[in-house]
């Protein structure tokens, strides 16, 4: 097995669920409460990586980052080389394809939460901030948990955008998919077999966890 | 200057009548402002809009010197800079704390001693002890409404807003903790608004009350006045009850009781448990008239009066008699014909007992 893709693999993944924790929560929480009337645009560009295919993603996001555009320009300047196959390439390409797996379920919690209690909250003089920390984020542990576990399982698996933007350097982008798919490009199918067993076993427990979570199994967050 | 409370505002929805409310009232250290009305007729709205939860489109919301809400001068004080106590109508106590902490909620200013020192002494007030590690799920809906005034009051707000506080509770509760609530706002000394559209609590629990029909404000005065003497026909529709008359129990035997109303005597069923003092409460409709010699009617109560008017209702006609003390009947156009009902007929009004409505009042 390759050990090393594993681990660049489950450092992506987590790094991509970390971060979709920090910048998905405001996105989630503004697309639940905001009263606009044009947010559907909103939800609809969140939306986009569910149906687009990987490679289209990859493309505009290679685009995008590459040294012909003012941000690829600007990243290269500041950091001394471009962003494109790297493993920070590949980090930023993966928090925009598994956004709505986390903006999504996040959202949704915050949909369920009674919209009166936040209310008395806020009679009770608790600002917008610490409301959300003392009383959303409580009450919905169980989505928030979903949405970073998918968010970690659809970046462990992740195979288009890997290939268009990471390319595939041993010890920086190799991802698992990746070196499952070069093993059986050279025939070595025993070697793929393994690696594919365990990206089967790690989704289905990740599966199970969000299962669990969502059924009460255990309750997400020790109860205060 | 004098201490009121001042409310202007106007807020409109698609498709619903728009509302329009202006009330100024003084204020002393415990008055309740009752807003009543039925449903739909925008008396939570104004309340939220009090609370700051609700934003119109003009308005000015003043209380004492404080300016809460100002459209014109684009003042628009976030609900928790207005310093007030908020309950709403399911209560809404945090799921996810026990009732201590839903308590300390709103005092993460105060340092943890004496955060601990408040909690304690506000569970002291609402008979709450050894309920602190409790989950509000774990609580019955008494208690549940006890943990919520609870936590509005104590921050110390200068304002305690309450939406229909009691109508989650099922009917026996509801009785018994409208006593408790009344005792519980007086000792608090604490000016409140409350919404209801229960003319009992109105009664119980007020000392100004501002009728409330489609979005207006249609009458604004002392419960009973208000009652007693609807300024116009939509009043007396909205409030339902004309006649209310203060008196006493003289006697209370087989689940019977005779008030005392201006030395007239009033039977009537006892249907919860009442101090000395009392109103009686009759609905114009339930006010049966009768002319010479009471006829086989089972009524427990004949009064004979003196017809003071008669306005004509079309099909129905409200009837206003004096037997001792005001009575307001409301009878069907052949009646008035057939017994000729003018000023001054002398007329029978013939009440059974379980329309007199005895619900409990502060001793004059």
């Amino acid at each position: 097995m390759n050990w090393i893709a594993i681990w660049v693999t489950c450092k992506l993944a987590g790094l991509t669920a970390v971060a979709l924790l920090v910048v998905g929560l405001p996105i989630a929480y503004w697309l639940s409460f905001s009263r606009w009337r044009w947010k559907f645009l909103v939800e609809s560009v969140v939306a986009l990586p569910l149906v687009l295919p990987p490679t289209v993603l990859g493309f505009y996001i290679l685009i995008a980052i590459g040294p012909h555009s003012p941000f690829g320009r600007l990243y290269t300047e500041l950091v001394g080389h471009p962003l494109p196959f790297t493993f920070e390439g590949l980090l930023f390409a993966s928090i925009l394809y598994s956004l709505p797996f986390a903006v999504q379920p996040f959202a949704a919690a915050f949909d369920q939460v009674d919209r009166r209690l936040i209310e008395s909250s806020w009679t009770l003089g608790v600002s917008k901030l610490q409301t959300f920390f003392k009383l959303i984020v409580p009450l919905s542990t169980a989505g928030l948990v979903t949405g970073a576990v998918l968010s970690f399982a659809h970046t462990m698996g992740e195979f288009g955008v890997v290939l268009m933007i990471g390319g595939n350097l041993e010890g920086s982008t190799r991802t698992v998919s990746i070196d499952i798919y070069d093993e059986v490009q050279a025939l070595n199918y025993a070697g793929a077999a393994q690696t594919a067993l365990f990206l089967l076993l790690v989704s289905y427990a990740v599966l199970l966890v969000v299962y669990a979570v969502n059924r009460n199994v255990w309750a997400a967050w020790p109860q205060k | 200057m004098a201490a009121e409370i001042t409310i202007h505002l106007v807020k409109t929805f698609p498709g619903r009548a728009p509302i329009r409310a202006h009330i100024r009232y003084p204020i002393d250290g415990s008055t309740v402002l009752i807003l009543f009305g039925p449903s739909g007729s925008g008396k939570t709205t104004i309340l939220r809009s009090i609370a700051g939860l609700e934003w119109p489109e003009e308005g000015t919301i003043r209380f004492v010197s404080r300016v809460w809400l100002d459209t014109a001068s684009g003042i628009r004080i976030p609900p928790q800079d207005r310093h007030i106590g908020y309950m709403s109508q399911d209560y809404a106590l945090f799921p996810t704390y026990t009732v201590a902490g839903n308590i300390a909620y709103g005092l993460s200013h105060l340092s943890s001693a004496e955060r601990r020192k408040r909690v304690d002494e506000v569970m002291e007030l609402f008979q709450l002890r050894g309920l602190g590690e409790a989950k509000p799920r774990e609580l019955s809906g008494g208690q549940q409404q006890r943990v919520a005034l609870a936590r509005a009051v104590a921050p110390r707000p200068l304002l305690l807003l309450l939406d229909e506080p009691l109508s989650a509770l099922d009917a026996p509760t509801r009785l018994h903790v409208r006593d408790e609530l009344r005792t519980l706002l007086k000792q608090l000394a604490l000016p409140s608004i409350i919404v209801t559209h229960d003319w009992a609590e109105a009664l119980t629990l007020g000392d100004v009350m501002a009728v409330i029909s489609a979005g207006d404000v249609l009458q604004v005065g002392a419960p009973i006045d208000v009652f007693s003497r609807p300024q116009n026909a939509e009043v007396a529709r909205v409030v339902g009850v004309e006649t209310v008359v203060k008196g006493r129990v003289a006697e209370a035997a087989g689940g019977m009781l005779r008030v005392n109303v201006n030395g007239i005597s009033l039977m009537a069923l006892e249907t919860e448990s009442t101090g000395p003092d009392v109103f009686a409460c009759i609905r114009a409709e339930d006010v049966v008239l009768e002319q010479g010699r009471a006829s086989g009617s089972s009524a427990r109560n004949h009064l004979t009066g003196t017809v003071q008017s008669v306005t004509m209702l079309g099909a129905l006609a409200r009837v206003t008699l004096d037997c001792g003390f005001p009575l307001v009947a409301m009878v069907t156009r052949s009646t008035v014909e057939e017994f000729k009902l003018s000023t001054g007929t002398a007329v029978t009004a013939a009440i059974k007992a379980g329309a007199v409505h005895v619900i409990s009042r502060q001793a004059d």
